[in-house]
């Protein structure tokens, strides 16, 4: 993201949406990944699954906190989290999907984790200095999630023959969601023009080699790329998104400013 | 970026300055209490101001790391209780906190409660995609094994010592 001379001033309005559009997407993904606490199929791999949602939470509380600071409404992280509907959510419809089994949770976390690396990257060279000082925090832990989730991409697809079968299937149903990460959006395509964030197509061909090598190593087949309905980040959401919020949101949906 | 935060001992101090730093290298972390905050590396920066108005910049490890929030109580109990009022801590997150900025007896004090210290430096980014050679806090033997990347907190791994067998913690280097 070199500086450009068609860079144009970021509106309170775009940094605000931008900022949800990122801090969603964290934030439903380290709820996806809570789900696991207590479920998932070694003590190891529960640890592993509640650290990398509590890294993506931390990120979240960044960037929705810095959310409310620029709409400048006295909105606070947990009021943007807790009290808005689904349809205000602006999350990739990616990491709203249900985690299924231990195979399809990986799949989904290493295509999200190879994204990020990429989105990272570039952010650490951000216009606004919050959005670049978050990138350079994240990516590291960027680092770590992808280390796992790519290990365990190779160890289950090269593993016997029920753990290649779940993963693929999981890479089956999964892979149409993956086209809305390259595509524009409007909040990351204004974010690009403003000099925000990076392009979302830009992150495409690295993205692929980056995947594409660890389906071989995987002995995996890539799916075709497929049309898609869903946009999470144009308000489009899947049915799952609903479900998720309703259990995260009902405590304080029912006890308003309920603390413990 | 990978300059390690002041000290008491620093020189250049003032010396009002100096004084909180002495205070806060008496600071446990709430998770690993053997190190102080000042050890663990994440005090980026103390201001007095002439009112003796102490505003001290800390960086979260990890940015969920739930032990932040204690962190900053912990840091404003202690600057109270030593006279200074309404101490401020401000969360500095650039340049990102490194397993770098332990000091030398911040690892020796990990190693002597039994978490394997960072094994290498983390200014070649590739260290990520290189196991370093992790020695068993216990027994010194090099003959460890990884059991999990994460564990009970998110600085930490899992090891095992193949030599005198016993599970330890590994303080990760980022």
């Amino acid at each position: 993201m070199s500086a450009s001379p068609a860079i144009v001033a970021a509106s309170a309005q775009l940094r605000f949406r931008y900022a949800l559009y990122l801090g969603d997407t964290s934030l439903i993904l380290a709820q996806r990944l809570g789900e696991w606490v207590g479920h998932a199929p070694a003590l190891e791999e529960d640890l592993a699954l509640a650290n990398t949602a509590l890294d993506l939470l931390g990120q979240a509380r960044h960037l929705l906190s810095y959310a409310g600071e620029i709409e400048g409404k006295g909105r606070s992280e947990d009021d943007l989290a807790f009290l808005r509907d689904p349809s205000d959510f602006i999350n990739l419809a990616l990491v709203e999907q249900p985690n299924v089994d231990f195979g399809h949770t990986i799949v989904r976390q290493f295509l999200i984790d190879a994204w990020q690396l990429e989105l990272f990257e570039c952010l650490q060279g951000s216009s606004d200095p919050r959005f670049a000082e978050l990138a350079a925090k994240a990516l590291k832990e960027t680092r770590y999630h992808y280390r796992f989730s790519s290990g365990w991409m190779v160890r289950l697809g090269d593993g016997t023959e029920e753990s290649h079968q779940r993963v693929q299937d999981g890479l089956n149903a999964l892979w149409k969601f993956t086209g809305e990460l390259f595509a524009p959006g409007a909040v990351d395509e204004q974010a690009a023009a403003a000099g925000l964030g990076p392009d979302p197509a830009s992150l495409r061909a690295a993205w692929t080699a980056n995947v594409e090598q660890v389906l071989t190593e995987a002995t995996l087949k890539k799916p075709a790329d497929v049309s898609y309905r869903w946009f999470g980040k144009r308000h489009q959401h899947t049915e799952h998104l609903s479900h998720l919020l309703a259990e995260m949101q009902i405590m304080q949906r029912t006890y308003p400013g309920v603390q413990w | 970026m990978n300059q390690a935060p002041a000290t008491s001992a620093d020189r250049f101090l003032a010396p009002a300055e100096r004084e909180i730093w002495r205070i806060l290298a008496d600071v446990p972390d709430p998770e690993i209490p053997v190190l102080s905050v000042v050890e663990l590396g994440i005090v980026r920066h103390v201001r007095v101001a002439d009112d003796r108005r102490v505003t001290v910049g800390v960086s979260p490890t990890y940015t969920g790391c739930p032990a932040t929030e204690v962190i900053a109580r912990s840091i404003q109990t202690r600057l109270e209780a030593e006279g200074y009022e309404d101490p401020k801590v401000e969360s500095v997150l650039s340049p990102p906190w490194s397993s770098d900025w332990v000091t030398e007896s911040g690892r020796a004090k990990l190693k002597e409660y039994g978490i394997a210290p960072p094994a290498q430096s983390v200014s070649n980014p590739k260290h990520l995609f290189r196991e370093p050679k992790v020695a068993c806090p216990r027994c010194s033997s090099m003959q460890t094994r990884k059991v999990s990347e994460f564990a009970s907190t998110p600085c930490k791994a899992l090891y095992r010592c193949e030599s005198c067998l016993e599970p330890f913690e590994y303080f990760k280097c980022i």
